[in-house]
């Protein structure tokens, strides 16, 4: 086989740098101390600061972390029964019912949005974070029912039964045997949908209002109308934050392999 | 504490076990809930696309039930169409730069050691992993007038660059974000092929271009064929990047369907335009899938 040429290495270090690029300079320039964009006047924590001082950015950061807490929960159990019934009992027709539960995941986002509006403008009486923890619930229940699936696929039922035959009853069995061993994907699933449900833009951006403004939606009124080196500290903890949530949820799902 | 109650199994598959243990109470009070909850937060939604789509828009924004096609009717003027045809087109451009970006690191990635391919594939994934507001700012603040891109070309003597708010700065905004749709599925096919078959190739005195050509380009067609799809579908729905990259200057099927429901407030309309988008999108990758299948 030939060795790798070097425009070969070359054009995808390009790519690699292509990626990144943006991203670092972003971060780095998080740590400036100049007021202006592109004069580096040193390291700084002046604008974590004041990001922290802005009231604005802090009802945001609330509005995301109680809607993403409540819906990945909520997502997370219904998710966890979905998985279980399709799992481990006789289905007619079982691969429609599984795309049932898959399809949100198919279906573009912006149409997701927009149905809801529509939803939610049936109900008369104005429902605040409720319709983003509603939303966001729907949105996550597919992803952490695939992933919850996957677990319990590979999981041997006998395991269970071993237990039954050794005189534990079916909740116990269920408790002791199968719930520890689906622990991981489940945490896992959580974690995920959390991640989800902080990144979400386009279902929020539709179905926020100004007293329910999330921190995705907040970024891009400041994108929109009020830029300032404040946003570069935002963007750089929300990337952060996304990143320990996928890497926790990654390293449990590896675990998981090794069961 | 009670005795345990001894149960003996009886013959059958694991699944027969399950359904005599539980019962069909069990199975219900476990699928109910999210089933119910999929229907009312998720058929219910879009099927009420479907019918505000049938309505009209009333004076101050609220509908009229009047049942007719009118907002699809509208929806046939040139200003209309020329928005579909754009976001056909814009798709098809970026799946085109994704592809012709994705195929070098792909196929670099392949000649890694297994560690190695580990570590590439959780570098492709982090971008996808970052919100897209924060993707699209990083290039804003970049390549902004006053930015550090623009400064170091000032330093350099050069005349600074006017890139944000144009075309290209949208098209860059999409293939950012598509990228690791492209690179991902296109490194699992690359993957899987026969090292040997190209060095087969090269005894036969084909030569590198050649290789790429008649081995590997057709070997890795269902990476590209998911990766198209992947990007492609991605791409007309998407109403920030044309926002923020373009200055709100060029519009695209997501933005009109945007303003539409939170500008203008007309709710028929803009949910006939979500589904004619939806069936083209559809209807399109369908065709392509057939194509793709049957080629």
């Amino acid at each position: 086989m030939k060795k790798p040429t070097g425009a070969l290495l070359l054009s995808s270090l390009a790519t690699l740098a292509f990626i990144y690029l943006p991203l670092l300079v972003l971060i780095v320039f998080s740590f400036n101390a100049s007021k202006f964009n592109a004069r580096w006047e040193g390291l700084s924590l002046r604008w974590y600061v004041q990001m922290l001082g802005n009231s604005d950015m802090r009802s945001a950061t609330l509005n995301s972390l109680v809607v993403g807490v409540i819906s990945s929960a909520l997502a997370t159990a219904l998710a966890a029964m979905g998985a279980l019934a399709l799992e481990r009992f006789h289905w007619k027709r079982k691969s429609l019912w599984e795309a049932f539960f898959f399809l949100p995941v198919v279906i573009p986002e912006l149409m997701m949005a927009v149905g809801f509006l529509l939803l939610f403008n049936l109900v008369p009486s104005d429902l605040g974070l409720t319709k983003l923890v509603l939303a966001h619930t729907t949105l996550n229940l597919p992803i952490i029912w695939l992933i919850i699936r996957a677990r319990l696929k590979k999981l041997d039922p006998r395991l269970e039964e071993a237990a039954m035959d050794l005189g534990a009853t079916r909740a116990m069995a269920f408790y002791k045997v199968t719930l520890p061993l689906l622990a991981p994907a489940i945490v896992g699933g959580a974690l995920m949908a959390f991640a989800v449900s902080l990144d979400d833009f386009f279902i929020s951006f539709f179905v926020s209002d100004s007293a329910s403004v999330t921190l995705p939606v907040y970024i891009y009124s400041l994108l929109r109308f009020n830029l300032s080196p404040e946003v570069n500290a935002l963007s750089t903890a929300l990337f952060v934050v996304s990143m320990l949530l996928v890497a926790v949820a990654f390293l449990l799902q590896g675990k998981e392999a090794h069961v | 504490m009670t005795v345990p109650n001894i149960q003996t199994p009886g013959f059958g598959t694991a699944q027969t076990y399950a359904v005599r243990r539980f019962g069909a109470p069990l199975k219900v009070k476990l699928s109910l809930p999210p089933l119910l909850w999929l229907a009312v937060f998720y058929a219910l939604p879009l099927a009420l696309i479907v019918v505000v789509s049938s309505a009209a828009r009333g004076t101050y924004g609220g509908l009229l039930w009047d049942l007719s096609l009118k907002s699809y009717l509208r929806f046939f003027d040139p200003l209309y169409l020329g928005v579909l045809a754009r976001s056909i087109g814009v798709a098809a451009f970026t799946t085109f730069i994704c592809v012709v970006l994705a195929f070098p690191i792909s196929w670099q990635m392949t000649r890694l050691s297994k560690r190695g391919q580990q570590i590439m594939v959780l570098l492709i994934l982090i971008p996808f992993w970052t919100n897209v507001l924060v993707r699209l700012y990083a290039w804003m603040f970049l390549l902004g007038s006053s930015g550090p891109f623009n400064s170091v070309l000032m330093r350099l003597g050069l005349p600074p660059l006017e890139f944000l708010y144009t075309w290209k700065a949208v098209l860059l905004g999409f293939v950012y974000g598509a990228l690791p749709f492209m690179i991902l599925p296109l490194y699992a096919s690359l993957e899987k092929i026969d090292k040997s078959l190209i060095e087969a190739a090269h005894d036969l005195y084909a030569s590198s271009w050649q290789v790429f050509l008649r081995v590997i380009l057709p070997l890795s067609k269902p990476g590209l064929v998911a990766g198209s799809v992947l990007v492609f579908a991605s791409i007309p729905c998407d109403f920030v990047t044309p926002d923020i990259m373009g200055g709100s200057k060029y519009a695209l099927m997501g933005n009109l369907i945007q303003q539409q429901y939170l500008v203008v407030r007309d709710w028929p309309f803009g949910s006939a335009l979500a589904l004619i988008q939806m069936l083209v999108i559809g209807g399109g990758l369908i065709v392509y899938l057939r194509q793709e299948q049957s080629a």
